[in-house]
C-alpha cells in the first residue's frame, strides 16, 4: 500500500508501512506512541488495545492499513501532559487500579468503551465486559471499582 | 508475519478480481483469528483482500421473514442491531458473547463463518436456525456448509456475502466457556423452529453438529439424558475428556431448552 | 521555603506518586526503546525435549535480507563465556553437594527442554531476524524425554545429565528424623496425605526483554533490561561473565512491566543478547514473545510430596514427617536449589508448635523448563503441605478446621521452630479471629443450606499462613548456602531547596516504591512528599543494592530511613551553629528544627540551604553539603502471617467452583500504605486462586511440549468469576526493622490456595483434590458422590 492517510489522537497522520504491518507496531514504532503494549501473540491480553472510531480494539489483530482513513485514539491521546487526567486515569489513579501500568492504557481504554456503552455500569456488568483484558498484578477489583467510578464521572460530565 | 500484499476493494466485483487474480489471496474480514494466525507464521497467503469496507456486505436486513445478515458485519452490530434482536434475541445474545468487547468490535460473521472453527459460536446458531450461507457465487443451507472442522464447501475464491437466519423467538444459546480460552468448551444452540426442537452443539472438537437424537427425544416428551449421542462427534484434550464433553452437551441443552420454555 | 508541618505519611493510603507516566501512556518500558543503529535478535529454539545436536547450518539463513550475524553456543564457549551457575550450595544427606547440570547459555551438543535456545540470529528488523531463524537448519537426533517426577526418579530412568546418576540433583534433608520418628511411634492418630503442587507459569505481563549495547571506543557495556534486581544482575554479568569490568558496566531496569519473581534471575537469553551486542557492536534488542514466555521464563512450583502429621489425643501436634520431590526442570536455575529447601522446608512448621519435624527434599532432573522463585518461591508449597494435612486431620479426628488451629498455635515470640527459624512476633489467634468474623464464619450452615436448595454444594475452607520475608540478614544466609549479601542500600540527597532524592536499589515493579519510600522521608524530614522523588533501577546512578522479591521492601525502606537519621544528625550539628547553641539542646520535629535554648527555629530547607552555602558552620569540622547513605542489613527475617477463609459454591452439574467469598486477615507488622498493600493482597490472592482452580503448566509425557503454553490453554484468572475481597490488617510490629514492617507482596498468594482446596474438600466431603480444581475434575467426584 505504501503510504496511508489515518487520523491519529485528533491529528492527521501519514504513515509509510508495509503492508504486513499491525498497527501497534505503526503506533508503537512508527508514531513512537508506546502507550499501548505487546502483551501476547494470541490477542487475548489487551494490554494493546486503542480506539478506533472511539470502538475499543487490539490493535495487534489488525493491520496498520486497516485503519486508514480512521480515527484511532491511544492513551496518549486522552489528556495531554500537564493537562488534568482524563475522568477514567483520574479514577484509576483514585482506585489504585494499577500497579506495574503495563497493562494500564489497555484498561483505562476498555474502562473507557465500557462507560460508552453502559453508561453506569456496575461491578458485575464490568467484571464480564474485562473478559478481553489481562492483569497479573492487581487481581482486578481495584481496576473494577476504577471503571465503575470513572464511568459515572464521565457520565455526570456535560 | 510473513510478506503479503493488502487490498481493499471498494466493491464485491473488485473483490472477486482481486482473488482470481492473486495466487494464494485470502479473503480478509475482521481478521480476529487470521492475525495471530499470520503472527505465528501459520499461514503465508499471498495477498489479503479486505472485505470489511464493501457496503453491500454490512448490515441486516429482513427478507420475507428471515434475517439476513452482511458477511462483514461485526458481532457487535449483530448484538446491538434492533431486527435481530427482535426477531432473534437468542442470536443477538450470542453475538453479544463472542469473544470480548474488543473481538466484537472486528470480528464478523462471515469470518466466523467461513473459518468453521470447532468451538466458534455463530455455527450452532446456523445449523440450529435453519440459516443459508450466501455467497458471491450460490446459496448454501448451513446444513451442507459445514463439512468438517475448519472445512466448508466454499471453494477456492469464493466469498461469505451475507448469512440469512429464521427468525425465531424459542430459541438460546448456552455457553460453557473454556476455562482458558473462553471459546466454547461446549456450547449448545436450542430452538423451536417450525413446532420441531433444533439442538446445535459446538465445542465437541469435530466440528459444529446437530444433535437429532437429542431432537427427536424432546419431540416426544422423553429424557434428553438417556438420548444417544454419537461419541465420534467428539474428542478430547487437556481441558476436557471426550466424555465430559459429552456430558456437558447434555447439560446446556437441558438449560438451553429450559430458558425456552 | 517548604512548609514543614506536613501530617504523617507512613500508615496513611496516599495515592501513589508514580501513576501518571502510566496512566498517560508515558511509561518506559525496555521494548519502548529504539536505540540510534538498533538491531533486533530472534532464538532459534530446540523444538524437542531431549535431543542430541549433530550439526547447525546456518549457511541459508547467513544471507538472508538484512541479516548481521548468527551466533552458536560454540562459537560462544569460543569467546570463553561459562556456563550460568546456580547461586545457591546445597548439600545432600550424604554429605555430598549437589550436582549442578552444566547449562550453557546457548545450548552446545545436547538440548533438555523444549525452547532451549540453539542459535541466535541478529538482523536489521525483527521480522528479518524470525526469518532468518526459521532458516537455520539443526539437525537433531532424538533422547528418551522424561517430564515427570516419579518417572525421572524411577529405575532405569536416563540420564538427563551425563555424571548425574538417576537425574537426582540433591537428596537434601532438615530437622530431626529420629525424634520425628519417636514421636510418630507413640502418637494415638497418623494422618497421611500424598499431594502434588501444580507447576505454574509466571506470566508477568510484559514479556522479558533486553537491548544491550557496546561502545568499543570506552569498552562500556550498556544493558537496559527487565529485571527486579539490576545491580545484582550487573555483579553477575561482571564477575561471572567477564563481558566487561563492573565500572564498565550499565544496567538499567527502566519501568518495569510486573515480575513475580520470574525477572530476578539470570538467564540464557539475555546473556546471549548481551554477548552477541559485544560481538556485533551494536545496540542488540530481544523481546519475548508469550509463546517464548511460556517456554523459558523459569516455571514456579511442581512438587510431589509425601506428608504425615502425628497428633495425640485431643488433636495436639508432636510431629511432621515430609518427603518432597522437586521438578527442578533441566538445569538448575539461579535459585533453583534454594527454593525448594530453605524458601520451603524451614517454614513446614507453619504457625505450629510441633515439637518433632523432618523433611526430605530430592530435586530431580526433567526435561522441562527450569524451576525457580515465583510469587512466594517454596512458601506457597509449604503452606499447601501444612495447611492441607491440618485439614485432612481436623475432619479424620473430627475436629471443627478452625479449632484444630487454634489448639495449635504458636503463642509466645521470639518462636524458634524445630526448622531454623525464628519467628519474630506474631499473634496468630488475633487474625484467626478477624478472619473468621470477617468471613462469618457461624453463619456459614445458613449459606450452605441456601446453596443446597439452589442444587450447588458450598464449602468453606480456613488456611493459615506464615513465610520468612525481609531477607537478609547476611551472615546467616551464608551459612545456610548463600554466596551474596543481602542487605540494601540507599542514599538519600538533600538539595539546597530542601527537596530529597533517595537513590536506593530496591526496585519497584508495581510495589509503589516511588509512594512508600517517599512516605517514610517526608515524614522524617516533614517535607511534602511532592518534593521527595525515590530514584531506582540505574547502576550508574545507584550505589549499590540487591533488588526486590521476597517482600523485602522493608529492608531498602529502613536503609533510607537511616540515611535519613543521619541527615537529621548532621543537620542537627548545623543547626547548632547556626543558632549558635549547644548541639545537645537541639530537636527536630516536623520538619522544624528548635533548641531548648532558643526561640529561633530553623526549617529543614533552611538547614539545607545552609548546608550547601556552607558559610554559618565551621567546614573543617563539618562538610558541606547534605548526602548520607546507609547499608541496612536486618538482624532477622521477619515472619508475616494470617488467616484466610474462603466460600465455594460448587455446580455439580459442571464441575465449576465459584469462589463465594474470600476473606484475609494478616499481620504484616506495621503497614506502611494500607491502600498499596490491599493492591499486594489482592494480586496475591488472584494468583492463588488462578492456581487453585485454573493454571497448570502441563507437559506432554511422551513428547515433553508444553500444551498449555498460550493463553489459549493456560487459565489465566480474568476479572469475571472472580469476587471482591474482604481484607483486614491486624498487624503485630516486627522487631527485626526499625519501621515495624514484615512484607506483604506474597502473601496472598502463600495462603490462599489451601484455603480454597480445604473449602473445595469441604464441599465435596472428600479428602483431596488436586490443583487445580478444573471443571472435569470435580465433575467426577460429584459423580462418585452421587453414586456412593
Amino acid at each position: 500500500m505504501g503510504k496511508i492517510s489515518l487520523e491519529v489522537n485528533g491529528e492527521d497522520v501519514e504513515l509509510d508501512v508495509a503492508d504486513n504491518t499491525l498497527l501497534i507496531h505503526a503506533l508503537r514504532d512508527h508514531l513512537r506512541l508506546t502507550g499501548a503494549h505487546m502483551g501476547c501473540d494470541t490477542s487475548q491480553c489487551g494490554a494493546c488495545t486503542v480506539h478506533i472510531e472511539g470502538q475499543a480494539i487490539k490493535s495487534c489483530a489488525m493491520l496498520a492499513v486497516q485503519a486508514e482513513g480512521r480515527s484511532v485514539t491511544t492513551i496518549e491521546g486522552l489528556a495531554d501532559d500537564g493537562e488534568p487526567l482524563h475522568p477514567m486515569q483520574q479514577a484509576f489513579h483514585d482506585n489504585h487500579g494499577l500497579q506495574c501500568g503495563f497493562c494500564t492504557p489497555g484498561m483505562v481504554m476498555i474502562g473507557i468503551d465500557i462507560a460508552r456503552r453502559h453508561n453506569v455500569p456496575d461491578a458485575a456488568t464490568v467484571r464480564h465486559e474485562l473478559e478481553g483484558n489481562l492483569c497479573r498484578c492487581t487481581g482486578y477489583q481495584n481496576i473494577v471499582a476504577a471503571i465503575v467510578e470513572g464511568a459515572a464521572k464521565m457520565e455526570a460530565q456535560p | 508475519m510473513y510478506d503479503f500484499t493488502y487490498h481493499r476493494p471498494a466493491s464485491l466485483d473488485e473483490a472477486k478480481v482481486l482473488i482470481d487474480e492473486n495466487e494464494d489471496a485470502q479473503p480478509l474480514s475482521g481478521g480476529q483469528t487470521l492475525m495471530p494466525v499470520l503472527r505465528a507464521r501459520l499461514a503465508m497467503p499471498g495477498a489479503l483482500v479486505d472485505l470489511t469496507r464493501i457496503d453491500a456486505l454490512r448490515g441486516v436486513n429482513m427478507e420475507g421473514g428471515r434475517i439476513v445478515i452482511g458477511g462483514a458485519t461485526t458481532h457487535a452490530e449483530v448484538a446491538q442491531n434492533e431486527q435481530v434482536r427482535e426477531h432473534c434475541p437468542a442470536l443477538a445474545a450470542l453475538a453479544g458473547e463472542i469473544g470480548d468487547p474488543q473481538v466484537r468490535h472486528r470480528g464478523t460473521i462471515g469470518g466466523s463463518v467461513a473459518n468453521n472453527d470447532p468451538a466458534a459460536c455463530y455455527p450452532s446458531a446456523c445449523l440450529a436456525l435453519d440459516a443459508e450461507v450466501r455467497t458471491d457465487r450460490r446459496t448454501v443451507p448451513a446444513a451442507d456448509f459445514f463439512t468438517a472442522m475448519f472445512e466448508t464447501a466454499l471453494e477456492p475464491g469464493e466469498i461469505v456475502t451475507a448469512i440469512s437466519f429464521a427468525a425465531c423467538h424459542d430459541a438460546h444459546y448456552e455457553k460453557f466457556p473454556n476455562p482458558a480460552s473462553r471459546f466454547a468448551l461446549i456450547a449448545v444452540f436450542a430452538a423451536r423452529l417450525g413446532g420441531a426442537t433444533r439442538l446445535a452443539v459446538t465445542g465437541g472438537g469435530t466440528g459444529v453438529f446437530r444433535w437429532q437424537e437429542g431432537e427427536q427425544a424432546v419431540d416426544r416428551g422423553e429424557d434428553l439424558a438417556a438420548a444417544p449421542l454419537d461419541e465420534g462427534r467428539f474428542t478430547g484434550d487437556l481441558h476436557a475428556s471426550t466424555e465430559y464433553r459429552i456430558h456437558l452437551t447434555r447439560v446446556m441443552a437441558q438449560r438451553a431448552l429450559a430458558r425456552i420454555g | 521555603m517548604n512548609v514543614a508541618a506536613t501530617a504523617p505519611k507512613f500508615g496513611q493510603s496516599v495515592k501513589r506518586q508514580e501513576d501518571g507516566r502510566f496512566l498517560r501512556g508515558k511509561g518506559k518500558y525496555v521494548d519502548d526503546m529504539i536505540l540510534p543503529g538498533q538491531l533486533y535478535a530472534a532464538f532459534v529454539r530446540s523444538p524437542f525435549a531431549h535431543a542430541k545436536i549433530s550439526g547447525i547450518g546456518t549457511e541459508g539463513a547467513a544471507t538472508m535480507p538484512g541479516v548481521t550475524r548468527i551466533v552458536t553456543g560454540q562459537e560462544l564457549a569460543a569467546t570463553g563465556l561459562p556456563p550460568l551457575p546456580c547461586g545457591w550450595a546445597i548439600t545432600s544427606r550424604d554429605g555430598v553437594p549437589m550436582k549442578v547440570g552444566i547449562r550453557h547459555a546457548l545450548a552446545m551438543d545436547t538440548v533438555r527442554y523444549v525452547g532451549e535456545p540453539v542459535a541466535l540470529v541478529i538482523a536489521e528488523t525483527q521480522n528479518q531476524a524470525r526469518d532468518a531463524a526459521e532458516a537455520v537448519m539443526v539437525d537433531y537426533e532424538d533422547l528418551a524425554v522424561l517430564t515427570d517426577i516419579t518417572d525421572a526418579l524411577g529405575d532405569g530412568a536416563a540420564d538427563i545429565h551425563p555424571d548425574i546418576a538417576g537425574n537426582l540433583a540433591f537428596d537434601w534433608e532438615l530437622g530431626d528424623e529420629s525424634a520425628t520418628e519417636e514421636a510418630f511411634a507413640s502418637a494415638a492418630h497418623c494422618v497421611p496425605l500424598t499431594l502434588r503442587n501444580n507447576r505454574l507459569v509466571p506470566n508477568a505481563i510484559e514479556p522479558r526483554a533486553i537491548n544491550a549495547c557496546w561502545d568499543a571506543a570506552d569498552e562500556q557495556l550498556t544493558i537496559y533490561m527487565t529485571h527486579q534486581n539490576p545491580i545484582g544482575m550487573r555483579m553477575f554479568y561482571a564477575a561471572v561473565f567477564g563481558l566487561a569490568a563492573e565500572h564498565k558496566l550499565r544496567i538499567v531496569s527502566p519501568d518495569v512491566g510486573g515480575g513475580f519473581g520470574s525477572k530476578a534471575h539470570n538467564y540464557p537469553e539475555e546473556v546471549v543478547v548481551a554477548a552477541a551486542a559485544k560481538l556485533v557492536e551494536g545496540p542488540v534488542k530481544w523481546t519475548a514473545d508469550r509463546n517464548e514466555a511460556f517456554l523459558t521464563d523459569a516455571h514456579g512450583r511442581d512438587h510431589l510430596t509425601d506428608v504425615e502429621l502425628a497428633l495425640d489425643e485431643d488433636g495436639r501436634f508432636l510431629a511432621l514427617k515430609v518427603d518432597t520431590k522437586a521438578n527442578v526442570g533441566a538445569y538448575l536455575s539461579g535459585s533453583g536449589s534454594l527454593v525448594p529447601t530453605y524458601m520451603y522446608a524451614t517454614m513446614l512448621s507453619g504457625q505450629y508448635v510441633i515439637p518433632a519435624i523432618h523433611a526430605r527434599v530430592r530435586a530431580v532432573y526433567t526435561n522441562t523448563c527450569p524451576v525457580d522463585a515465583y510469587r512466594g518461591a517454596g512458601r506457597p508449597e509449604a503452606a499447601y503441605v501444612i495447611e492441607r494435612i491440618v485439614n485432612v486431620a481436623a475432619e479424620r479426628l473430627g475436629i471443627d478446621q478452625a479449632e484444630i488451629r487454634r489448639r495449635n498455635f504458636i503463642r509466645d515470640f521470639p518462636y524458634q521452630t524445630p526448622l531454623v527459624y525464628e519467628y519474630d512476633s506474631g499473634d496468630y489467634e488475633k487474625s484467626l479471629d478477624a478472619a473468621l468474623d470477617l468471613a462469618d464464619y457461624n453463619g456459614f450452615a445458613t449459606r450452605k443450606a441456601a446453596s443446597k436448595a439452589k442444587g450447588k454444594l458450598r464449602g468453606i475452607g480456613v488456611s493459615a499462613y506464615v513465610e520468612a520475608c525481609g531477607i537478609g540478614p547476611s551472615g546467616k544466609l551464608a551459612r545456610l548456602g548463600g554466596g551474596a549479601g543481602m542487605w540494601e542500600s540507599a542514599e538519600v540527597r538533600v538539595h539546597p531547596v530542601g527537596t530529597v532524592e533517595v537513590l536506593t536499589g530496591a526496585h519497584s515493579h508495581g510495589q509503589g516504591h516511588a509512594t512508600t519510600f517517599a512516605q517514610v522521608v517526608s515524614d522524617r524530614f516533614g517535607v511534602p512528599i511532592e518534593n521527595v522523588s525515590v530514584i531506582q533501577g540505574d547502576t550508574d546512578r545507584i550505589q549499590a543494592g540487591t533488588g526486590t522479591y521476597g517482600s523485602r521492601a522493608s529492608v531498602g525502606m529502613s536503609a533510607t530511613l537511616r540515611a535519613c537519621d543521619r541527615i537529621v544528625e548532621k543537620g542537627k550539628q548545623i543547626v547548632a551553629h547556626l543558632m549558635q547553641v549547644d548541639y545537645d539542646t537541639i530537636s527536630f520535629e516536623d520538619g522544624i528544627f528548635s533548641s531548648t535554648d532558643s526561640n529561633v527555629t530553623i526549617a529543614f530547607a533552611e538547614m539545607a540551604f545552609a548546608a550547601h552555602a556552607a558559610s554559618g558552620f565551621p567546614t573543617d569540622e563539618i562538610e558541606p553539603g547534605l548526602v548520607a547513605s546507609s547499608f541496612f542489613d536486618p538482624p532477622e527475617f521477619t515472619y508475616p502471617a494470617g488467616v484466610y477463609v474462603c466460600e465455594v459454591e460448587i455446580d455439580p452439574d459442571t464441575g465449576v467452583v465459584n469462589v463465594a467469598s474470600f476473606c484475609a486477615a494478616d499481620d504484616f507488622g506495621n503497614v506502611a500504605n494500607p491502600m498499596i498493600v490491599e493492591g499486594q493482597v489482592h494480586g496475591g490472592v488472584t494468583q492463588g486462586i488462578g492456581q487453585a482452580l485454573w493454571e497448570n503448566a502441563l507437559y506432554d509425557p511422551d513428547t515433553g511440549q508444553l500444551m498449555s503454553a498460550s493463553f489459549m490453554d493456560y487459565g489465566m484468572p480474568r476479572a469475571g468469576g472472580l469476587p471482591d475481597y474482604k481484607l483486614v490488617f491486624s498487624g503485630v510490629p516486627s522487631p527485626s526493622n526499625p519501621l515495624g514492617m514484615k512484607g506483604c507482596g506474597e502473601a496472598g498468594a502463600i495462603g490462599s490456595p489451601p484455603a480454597i482446596i480445604n473449602a473445595v474438600c469441604d464441599a465435596l466431603d472428600v479428602t483431596h483434590v488436586e490443583m487445580p480444581a478444573s471443571p472435569e475434575k470435580i465433575w467426577r467426584l460429584c459423580r462418585e458422590r452421587e453414586t456412593a
